[in-house]
């Protein structure tokens, strides 16, 4: 048979990419997918890929159901994007199809519309990475790797050999010397790895709204580094006055008080850098979010940290200051006097709102490093 | 090309189709010549997508129904059992994984729908060569796209599909239109004369007072107005077939007008089994389980089968299952008519007890359900055959919206509030009844639709959207009158923008 249907499918996958390029910056903006990240496949609403009718509003609708229940009892939820509809307004159709599209496919989509330039893996930062692979058969191994077939045949032979198998009543019962199992071997593959330190300012000036705003960034970022490289490593730093290393979910709802020590962040970042992330095999990025309000004798000790410690063994420093109701500091205009236009590895990115964040991304990651 | 794009039936399927027809004809079910193919899950996956048809033309909802379909039935969520197209001969699909005892319960339920399709009125003009036209379809649309680019034909039949469900379900059995429509030389027949004011009965030296002539001539004067705009009015009735409007009216070029007609035939062979899904499936199931029952099942099969056909008949609150309420209604049908509880002394017995013993022994019911799958669809078989009895024994329920909670709830357990809102759910499909009521509007032709309010609300953001892919059709302003927050409302799109207008009165329209 003709497989026509896979013609109507990928022209399907084609409207979808397309909506999706038009409501990316709705989509990056609004931090949706973060939500609804599963393991590869997120799964995104898409406005007005249904065929729109005319047809009945919730309101006075309802139907005929069977079973028990009283008066009163619910027998459906009706769903939440129902709310506030019947209104007038010149807003767009709100109705949306749920599509699920790889991190992959989304990471190439914002690629596109960024202009984003494909990565060049830095030479030497091809390591050798470890893999299994099952290869043969062997004697000994667990038990979910026994293989099934072998061990049947082996067990046939054995009783055949022996004058135990019985024709009229084929009864095959392995013992242990029958058992075989799937073995493996460990290969070497080469592979372009990266580690991404994300550092964050915890102090009271930044607020929830910000760490929203570094989240949403950061998500984007990962999907776009995971699309470059086999394998992404991430560390989370947050700091005030003195920084410490954390997991990604203490990273996103710490909230300290008390001062700013940028250095402390830069310092730690360093640590780890030369402990786990030797520069001559690993792409290492760097991203640091703060409302910019450092001490100001700390500004000095950050430019030096990043000048001679930081920069010459990394790909990209990005810098982002998000704007915080306390205003924003004065941090950024220091790393623009200290380092010019000169420093390539160094970007820097001011974002005032929720709505910056896509231009944000375009900075940090434009320069394809 | 033949249409037998899959395998063969293997032997053993063959002898149970030959069984399992023969039981069929010999419980009386009429049939066209029923060809069965045998699938794998993802080609029936895909026929289901393109609604049955091996042969369909190119869309992408297509694709994405395939999505939806492949990913239900990997996940487990959902499994199609049987696909039957009204054709002749009734194609229909086996899938290869299916036990024996599942492929014998879809023969037997398929030939149900078989009988089913050849002998039930609301299907008797739909074509029967339909997989035949499906892929002509196909084929000039494919042949349209070559000519005027895929993006412009598959856009235009995106607009097309937003509005394939206005249509006249009844336009096949009526004839609606005056062959040709001549201009009566005027004053012929009374009709044309100028409506006379009604005039209050008074005895003679009362009627200036009762009937004061400056009124009688204002009244006159308006009659006259009134009958001008009615005569000025294009279409001169409101007309449902919104679809067939466009064909005559609208400014479209030949190959959309061929493309529009094609997707209005398509229309109207799909609108029958929206009109009797309840009875079809109630039907297929009710000789399903007739034939496994009593002939078809072998012993060790009986668990498989009891397992299935409870699957298919299985309830859940929010929803009324077609399979379980038709095949409900036909059993209780066939008992009332087999004891004879129907007709004017059963109705009028007051006598409990008598009426719980009542049988006239008249055995009338095979032949009454052969007659009522003849004549009716769902709506007018819930009309008449859903009873009170009926509702309690199986528990039946009304639920509506509440916007407070947000949530559906259960409304009511009287059976009149039942039967208005089963009633009102089967009416036009379940789709807004619509009408366009003027193509000429403001003297400027715009397009004026008509939404036949009857308590429900159109959802305002596919409205919205609706409209943009009308004035796609139609290329000039349209307009739908409908009710919003509990007033009259005309929302209107004029190719760039929508705008909404409340009016207090209907009146206030008449004149606008």
């Amino acid at each position: 048979m003709v497989q026509r249907i896979e013609r109507d499918q990928s022209r399907f996958r084609e409207i979808v990419r397309g909506r999706i390029r038009q409501n990316l910056r709705q989509y990056v903006t609004h931090g949706e997918m973060i939500g609804r990240k599963g393991r590869e496949l997120v799964s995104i609403p898409i406005p007005q890929l249904d065929l729109p009718h005319f047809r009945f509003g919730k309101n006075g609708s309802g139907g005929v159901g069977q079973g028990d229940g009283e008066e009163g009892d619910q027998v459906m939820p009706g769903d939440a994007n129902g709310q506030g509809e019947g209104h007038a307004g010149n807003q767009p159709g709100q109705h949306l199809v749920e599509v699920e599209v790889s991190l992959e496919e989304l990471a190439a989509i914002l690629g596109d519309e960024l202009e984003l330039p494909r990565i060049e893996p830095k030479g030497q930062a091809n390591i050798n990475e470890l893999k299994s692979k099952y290869t043969g058969i062997r004697r000994a191994g667990p038990e979910s790797l026994r293989h099934f077939k072998r061990t049947y045949k082996e067990a046939l032979r054995r009783q055949i050999a022996s004058k135990s198998y019985n024709r009229e009543r084929p009864l095959v019962v392995p013992i242990n010397e029958d058992k075989r199992y799937r073995a493996w071997k460990t290969i070497e593959q080469p592979q372009a790895n990266a580690a991404i330190v994300y550092m964050m300012d915890v102090s009271g000036s930044m607020t929830d709204e910000q760490k929203q705003i570094v989240r949403t960034e950061a998500f984007w970022i990962d999907t776009w580094l995971r699309s470059q490289y086999q394998g992404v490593e991430i560390r989370y730093v947050i700091h005030d006055a003195a920084a410490k290393e954390v997991d990604e979910e203490t990273f996103y709802h710490t909230r300290e008080s008390g001062g700013t020590r940028i250095s402390s962040a830069y310092k730690l970042c360093g640590e780890i850098l030369e402990a786990d992330y030797p520069a001559s095999e690993w792409n290492v990025y760097c991203f640091h979010f703060s409302d910019g309000d450092n001490w100001g004798e700390d500004n000095e000790t950050c430019l030096n940290l990043l000048r001679s410690k930081l920069l010459p063994e990394i790909n990209l420093f990005c810098y982002g200051q998000v704007e915080s109701p306390y205003g924003s500091g004065e941090f950024i205009r220091a790393l623009r006097s200290g380092f010019k236009e000169d420093e390539e590895k160094l970007v820097l990115s001011e974002i005032r709102n929720k709505e910056a964040i896509f231009e944000s991304i375009k900075t940090f990651l434009g320069k394809g490093k | 090309m033949g249409l037998h794009r899959f395998e063969p039936l293997p032997a053993d399927l063959a002898a149970l189709q030959v069984e399992i027809e023969g039981h069929a004809r010999r419980y009386g079910l009429d049939f066209f010549a029923t060809i069965f193919e045998v699938v794998d899950s993802n080609q029936l996956n895909e026929v289901a997508a393109y609604g049955g048809f091996p042969v369909r033309f190119p869309h992408w909802r297509f694709g994405m129904e395939y999505e939806q379909l492949s990913k239900g039935y990997t996940y487990g969520l959902q499994k199609i059992y049987e696909l039957v197209i009204n054709n002749d001969p009734c194609y229909a699909y086996l899938m290869k994984s299916n036990a024996l005892a599942d492929q014998k319960l879809v023969m037997a339920h398929v030939y149900g729908h078989c009988d089913f399709f050849k002998n039930n009125y609301w299907f008797s003009q739909t074509n029967r060569k339909m997989m035949d036209q499906m892929a002509n379809h196909g084929q000039r649309i494919r042949w349209h796209m070559d000519r005027n680019g895929v993006d412009d034909v598959e856009n235009f039949i995106d607009a097309c599909l937003s509005i394939d469900d206005l249509i006249d379900i009844h336009s096949p059995f009526i004839k609606r239109h005056a062959p040709v429509e001549r201009p009566k030389p005027a004053g012929d027949t009374d009709e044309d004369a100028p409506r006379q004011p009604g005039r209050f009965r008074a005895k003679g030296y009362l009627d200036r007072f009762v009937n004061p002539p400056e009124a009688m001539a204002a009244e006159a004067e308006r009659l006259r107005g009134e009958q001008a705009r009615h005569e000025a009015r294009f279409p001169s009735k409101p007309t449902r077939d919104v679809m067939l409007f466009l064909l005559e009216h609208a400014p479209l070029k030949a190959w959309q007008l061929d493309i529009l007609a094609m997707l209005r035939d398509e229309a109207y062979y799909f609108a029958p089994q929206a009109q009797t899904k309840i009875m079809n499936e109630g039907w297929a199931s009710y000789w399903h389980s007739t034939i496994m029952t009593r002939q078809g099942l072998t012993g060790q099969e009986v668990v498989n089968y009891a397992d299935h056909h409870s699957g298919t008949m299985a309830t859940s609150p929010g929803r009324l299952n077609p399979y379980k309420l038709g095949i409900e209604l036909f059993r209780d049908i066939e008992e009332r008519w087999n004891t004879g509880r129907f007709g004017r002394d059963y109705d009028e017995c007051d006598d409990l007890t008598a009426k719980r013993r009542w049988d006239t022994g008249v055995n009338l019911g095979r032949e009454k359900i052969f007659e009522v799958r003849r004549i009716h669809n769902d709506l007018t078989f819930i009309d008449e055959f859903l009873t009170l009895d009926f509702c309690r024994r199986y528990k039946l329920f009304s639920f509506g919206y509440n916007p407070d909670s947000t949530a559906y709830e259960i409304e009511s357990r009287e059976f009149p509030a039942i039967k208005e809102r089963l009633l009102f759910s089967l009416t036009n499909r379940g789709r807004p009844l619509i009408a366009v009521r003027e193509a000429n509007y403001k003297n400027r032709g715009e397009l004026f639709l008509e939404h036949d309010y009857s308590g429900v609300e159109l959802q305002m953001d596919y409205a919205r959207d609706t409209l943009v892919n009308l004035q796609r059709l139609w290329r000039r302003p349209v307009h739908i009158e409908s009710v919003l927050d509990g007033k009259l409302a005309v929302l209107s799109y004029d190719g760039t923008e929508h705008n909404l207008e409340h009016s207090k009165t209907p009146a206030d329209l008449a004149t606008a």
